[in-house]
């Protein structure tokens, strides 16, 4: 790594400790990762949140740096915590979590911080929105995704110590996704089955992550497809696989002429692999305890789409709709709020059905429409899973019970 | 080279944090993971099957190829060495990010690119930044 002046020192503690702990994080991973030097960044997103995930040992190590007076010096936003920040006792979870939870979210306020606790900030006003170019490290494996791909900025997969340090110094080291040459895909998938729903975008991105690891795929005869739609390949592509960047023919903005690699090998996507992502993601489970709707955060859209197919209806099942805070203060001006909770269901922001502690929450069974949450939960959080479309969850919210085809 | 009985060996590796240690090898010719597979009081590596599995990695200098799993894996290691039972040092063939993130926020010395099957479980090790000497008896 070759070091400004101004970054020597900093990397020798002349600009405070927290600076110098930044900078030896991040220059170790220069060299690890075999960069020439630092490139300044405009927005950071940091994971690690969750008390869930963090444990006792990230909570002591947050409100160390916290307690020192560590600051950041780029904006940056949280992804998912484990609770809903303001709605935790009416939802029910469990005191002691919460405790440590507030303090995991006090640490990070300390530091400077936005406590937005959200995997879709590109979705709010006054989020974190990047635009195309934009040099950025993030760390929530959906949003990375989603910035490197549907936007066009340009982020590494971070880890959350990674994404703070970048935080607090500005800088990343430049290697992998910043550069030109590792944009280009190694893979033409050549789609040749239609995709309609959210979920048959989560169970292509669940087949494709399988098949391609952390590869760059190029996506063909994909005719449409809306930005929900999208966050949803995002997600299920970067947790089967480790999927950072795709593009795809004719909508995004990178899927131009020179992209795909010459040696790029291809995969056919038919009708039975999509059925088979289906099957993979699917227990057997037919009682629903938990319909969870939000894995990325929901849009203002999806919320809309679930208020129309509840259309008064109650709930047998709980429902869950997890988003932003930003998104959920605009379903409340729009009234969707209040449909939604007319139903008996919920919008629950800050968190979401991966990162929280469902099922210390009671819950045995759930399904969603979401590839990521489908892959997660049975092994994170114990859960039996249903994985279907959006109207088929919300059938199940209202019957309490999955009906197959 | 040999002196006397003993046998020392001289190996340069890449600094990922910088440092001065002594101490014993412990080594291990798996990737080890500090998220899951280690108990965080005694600093025992407990993952089933493990080649150190049921050893301390107290006080030792810790040898292995790299590490694995959960980026969390970092945290862990911090939270060993707050309960001093972490290793004194640490020396891997390619170190990944979670070690070295994790070794910075610990501060806990870690070198890589070292050739490590030159190195012995039970070795006396001296490191000093990116030098590595290796003594046996």
């Amino acid at each position: 790594m070759h070091l400004t002046k101004e970054e020597r020192e900093m990397l020798e503690g002349r600009r405070g400790e927290g600076v110098q702990k930044a900078m030896e994080i991040l220059t170790a991973l220069g060299d690890i990762y075999n960069a020439n030097k630092f490139i300044p960044i405009k927005s950071a997103q940091v994971s690690g949140v969750s008390y869930k995930n963090l444990g006792d040992a990230g909570l002591e190590f947050l409100c160390e740096w916290a307690d020192k007076g560590i600051k950041i010096k780029t904006p940056a936003t949280l992804n998912p915590s484990g609770i809903d920040l303001s709605n935790w006792k009416d939802i029910g979870f469990p005191k002691k979590f919460v405790d440590k939870q507030l303090k995991i979210i006090d640490a990070f306020r300390r530091m400077g911080i936005r406590t937005e606790c959200t995997c879709t900030p590109y979705l709010i006003l006054m989020g974190n929105k990047p635009n195309f170019g934009d040099h950025i490290a993030w760390s929530e494996s959906s949003a990375v995704s989603y910035a490197n791909s549907i936007i066009g900025a340009r982020t590494n997969r971070e880890s959350g110590i990674s994404a703070l340090s970048s935080a607090i110094t500005g800088l990343t080291p430049e290697y992998g996704y910043h550069l030109d040459e590792n944009r280009k895909a190694d893979f033409v998938i050549n789609v040749k089955t239609r995709l309609n729903k959210i979920s048959d975008f989560g169970a292509l991105g669940y087949v494709v992550g399988k098949k391609i690891g952390n590869n760059v795929p190029f996506f063909k005869g994909i005719k449409n497809a809306s930005s929900d739609q999208l966050k949803s390949l995002c997600a299920s592509m970067a947790a089967s696989g480790a999927v950072a960047l795709y593009h795809i023919e004719d909508i995004t903005p990178e899927a131009k002429r020179g992209i795909i690699k010459r040696d790029a090998q291809e995969i056919v996507i038919e009708d039975e692999d999509i059925k088979e992502g289906y099957k993979a993601l699917n227990s057997t489970v037919k009682e629903i305890d938990l319909v969870a709707i939000g894995c990325p955060h929901a849009s203002l859209e999806e919320i809309e789409s679930i208020a129309n197919i509840l259309d008064g209806k109650k709930v047998k099942s709980a429902l869950w709709i997890t988003t932003s805070r930003g998104v959920k203060e605009m379903a409340e001006k729009t009234s969707l709020l209040k449909r939604i909770e007319e139903s008996g269901g919920v919008i629950v922001s800050d968190t979401c059905m991966v990162v929280a502690p469902i099922e210390e929450l009671g819950f045995k069974s759930m399904a969603t429409n979401s590839g990521k949450a489908a892959f997660y939960v049975p092994s994170h959080c114990g859960l039996s899973v249903r994985f279907g479309s959006l109207e088929r969850c919300i059938c199940a919210a209202v019957n309490g019970v999955w009906e197959d085809d | 080279m040999v002196c006397g009985k003993m046998i020392r060996i001289e190996l340069n590796g890449r600094v990922i944090k910088k440092g001065r240690a002594v101490g014993e090898a412990l080594k291990s010719d798996e990737p080890i993971s500090f998220f899951g597979c280690i108990d965080k009081k005694t600093g025992v590596i407990t993952e089933k099957g493990h080649d150190l599995e049921g050893k301390s990695v107290k006080g030792k200098i810790l040898v292995f190829p790299n590490g694995k799993g959960s980026t969390v894996g970092s945290y862990s290691l911090y939270i060993l060495k707050k309960n001093n039972v972490a290793p004194r040092a640490i020396i891997n063939k390619d170190c990944e990010p979670i070690i070295a993130v994790g070794a910075i926020i610990s501060e806990i010395p870690c070198v890589d690119k070292v050739d490590i099957s030159k190195i012995k479980n039970g070795d006396r090790i001296i490191i000093n930044n990116g030098k590595v000497v290796v003594e046996r008896i």
